[in-house]
């Protein structure tokens, strides 16, 4: 999402516009500066760094009945510290003999995969379209496109519900049409939760694929094409290397949020798209489970840790930050 | 042969965009229609009505929610603009200091987390910290707010940031060199020029925190329902009318200020190129009287 404004932005300003120089060996922050670092450093490691630094104590701790509802790792008996480390948490995930977890884990894994791949496709010609029409018109589709992402996104999810149940308007279309006899099934399935995703993440895919289209050499593309190469071949070869940060810091804005999307699953798949996500909010909700729920969580992250890696390098490497 | 190319390219430019935009359209604009059908079954038409913007009015539930949406959408905002602001000072001006990397991963990561991840560290730091802090011990209005700057922020930093870095440094050099203090700077030369970025930055973190569900419902009270949480909790329990009646206003205010940004934009959009024309204008003439 970063990407998302830092665009907008960024039309206005000189193509390849680079931050400027940063000065390289410089004496020690003065106080004042210290301070100023200090305000936004100090928010982010108290409510960002440190929840995490709690997750990961939590996911050793066992369930209790009390409040709060875990077993605590430092006891104090007869004057001694004692600390109790319990891998219950992760080797119940691990080794369920029902698999559960790790089939969750799979299929988040196939669900974001997929989903990103469907928004690159569609995406790609979108944002090759966006970036060869005037300005003028250009700013009217981005707008047009990124207001959906603008109201609230539950909403969105409920639109979809009410479009692809069993009396809705896919079916009533379809079977006035004569070309079906009886409603298909779409809601509860997988097939909705692809179109969920991919209509909530379309936008974070096009923008930053957008972005890079603008900063193409078009010259290489020409010479591709004088030289005689295939539109196909061109395409392949001269275009999607040029793109190719844009591709990645797109596919990962969808990739890394699809992993542990809980709305979209919970409202448009059936009993069968267990993700992530909503195996560790009926953790925490409905079995209280607080410990097993931070298990998953960190879990999780290692899963997403290069993903995670990967965008931000580029992120980097591009100036957006 | 050229001609003919190129409306080929054309076509189909204009059929990816058609067919993207009755896709991002067409859920929308049945929740709207379906919010003036009579019927309290939501997908069977039976005639026009305005009675479930009625029922919403006189709903105190949906009300509260969204009172108290407005009001923690309102407060992050402003809290975030400020520590973003902060922030991009840091990132663009002061450039090198320890653990640098580190602070940009901070502002990085909150974007990308899945939601369930942030919304339970910030819940188990909220009851961790509440033996210590006892603002932390009842959940509600306050927690919701801290969970929400903490992610918005890093928008925030993100929108401001990208405007900051196309400041002259110059000028503030200059002011500093006739006297100004380091605060005067700031806001008399700073803020004014990176003002529409924190209007951008305020617009998108009131949006985002408006939207929240999930984080907000980790770290939420008993007496906090926020209006994400109650439409997902009636959504959960079926279709309703109400529901659609509410998200078309939601979607009627949100493209009324989509409107006035794409107008205010246009208009920035047309004086630059005007000028750019006046600059081109006074080159020519310059060159005919040298």
């Amino acid at each position: 999402m970063s990407v998302f404004s830092a665009n907008i932005v960024k039309k206005s300003s000189p193509k390849g516009h680079k931050p400027p120089p940063r000065f390289v060996p410089q004496e020690k922050n003065s106080f004042k500066e210290r301070i100023i670092i200090f305000i936004p450093y100090l928010w982010m490691v108290l409510f960002f760094l440190i929840p995490f630094l709690i997750i990961f104590k939590i996911s050793f701790s066992v369930t209790e009945i009390a409040i709060p509802p875990y077993s605590p790792l430092v006891t104090f008996e007869e004057g001694a510290m004692q600390i109790i480390l319990h891998l219950e948490n992760y080797t119940n995930i691990f080794l369920d003999p029902d698999g559960t977890y790790m089939r969750s884990y799979l299929k988040s894994i196939e669900v974001a995969s997929i989903s990103t791949l469907l928004c690159l496709i569609i995406g790609y010609p979108v944002a090759m379209a966006l970036a060869s029409c005037k300005s003028t018109t250009r700013n009217i589709l981005f707008i047009l496109i990124i207001m959906p992402s603008w109201t609230s996104f539950v909403v969105r999810i409920y639109a979809w519900m009410t479009i692809l149940k069993k009396d809705g308007i896919i079916n009533d279309i379809l079977m006035s049409l004569g070309i079906i006899d009886e409603p298909i099934h779409m809601l509860q399935t997988d097939f909705a939760v692809y179109i969920g995703i991919v209509y909530c993440y379309l936008p974070y895919m096009v923008l930053p694929l957008f972005s890079s289209l603008m900063k193409v050499d078009y010259s290489l593309i020409e010479a591709a094409q004088d030289l005689g190469c295939r539109p196909i071949k061109t395409f392949f070869k001269a275009l999607v290397p040029q793109t190719k940060s844009g591709i990645i810091a797109g596919s990962m804005l969808v990739f890394i949020p699809a992993i542990g999307e809980y709305v979209i699953p919970e409202l448009l798949g059936g009993k069968d798209s267990i993700l992530i996500g909503r195996i560790l909010w009926q953790e925490f909700f409905n079995n209280r489970d607080w410990p097993l729920a931070s298990a998953v969580a960190i879990t999780m992250l290692s899963i997403m840790a290069i993903p995670i890696i990967l965008f931000f390098k580029y992120q980097r490497k591009q100036g957006e930050l | 042969m050229l001609f003919n190319k190129f409306s080929k390219i054309a076509l189909a430019r204009f059929f990816t965009l058609a067919l993207v935009l009755v896709f991002l359209y067409m859920p929308i604009m049945t929740l709207i229609v379906y919010s003036f059908n009579e019927s309290k079954m939501v997908t069977v038409w039976t005639g026009f009505s305005l009675k479930w913007y009625e029922a919403l009015l006189h709903n105190d539930a949906i009300i509260n929610a969204v009172g108290i949406s407005l009001l923690i959408g309102f407060m992050t905002a402003i809290t975030a603009v400020i520590i973003g602001t902060i922030a991009a000072f840091v990132i663009v001006r002061i450039k090198k200091f320890t653990g640098e990397t580190a602070f940009l991963l901070f502002i990085t990561a909150p974007m990308i987390l899945p939601e369930v991840i942030t919304g339970l560290a910030l819940l188990l730091l909220f009851v961790t910290l509440s033996d210590v802090i006892p603002v932390f011990s009842d959940r509600g209005i306050i927690t919701i707010w801290i969970a929400h700057v903490t992610f918005c922020s890093a928008y925030a930093t993100v929108v401001i940031r990208s405007r900051f870095v196309e400041l002259d440094v110059s000028i503030e050099e200059a002011a500093m060199d006739l006297g100004a203090g380091p605060m005067k700077v700031f806001f008399v030369i700073i803020l004014p020029a990176i003002m529409p970025a924190e209007v951008a930055a305020f617009l998108l973190s009131f949006t985002l925190s408006m939207d929240d569900l999930v984080i907000a419902s980790f770290v939420a009270g008993p007496d906090s329902t926020t209006m994400p949480m109650l439409i997902f909790s009636s959504v959960r329990r079926g279709l309703s009318p109400e529901i659609n009646a509410l998200a078309s206003v939601i979607v009627l205010v949100v493209s009324f200020f989509a409107f006035i940004f794409w107008l205010t934009t246009v208009r920035k959009q047309r004086r630059k190129e005007r000028n750019r024309q006046l600059v081109a204008m006074a080159k020519s003439n310059e060159n005919k009287i040298i």
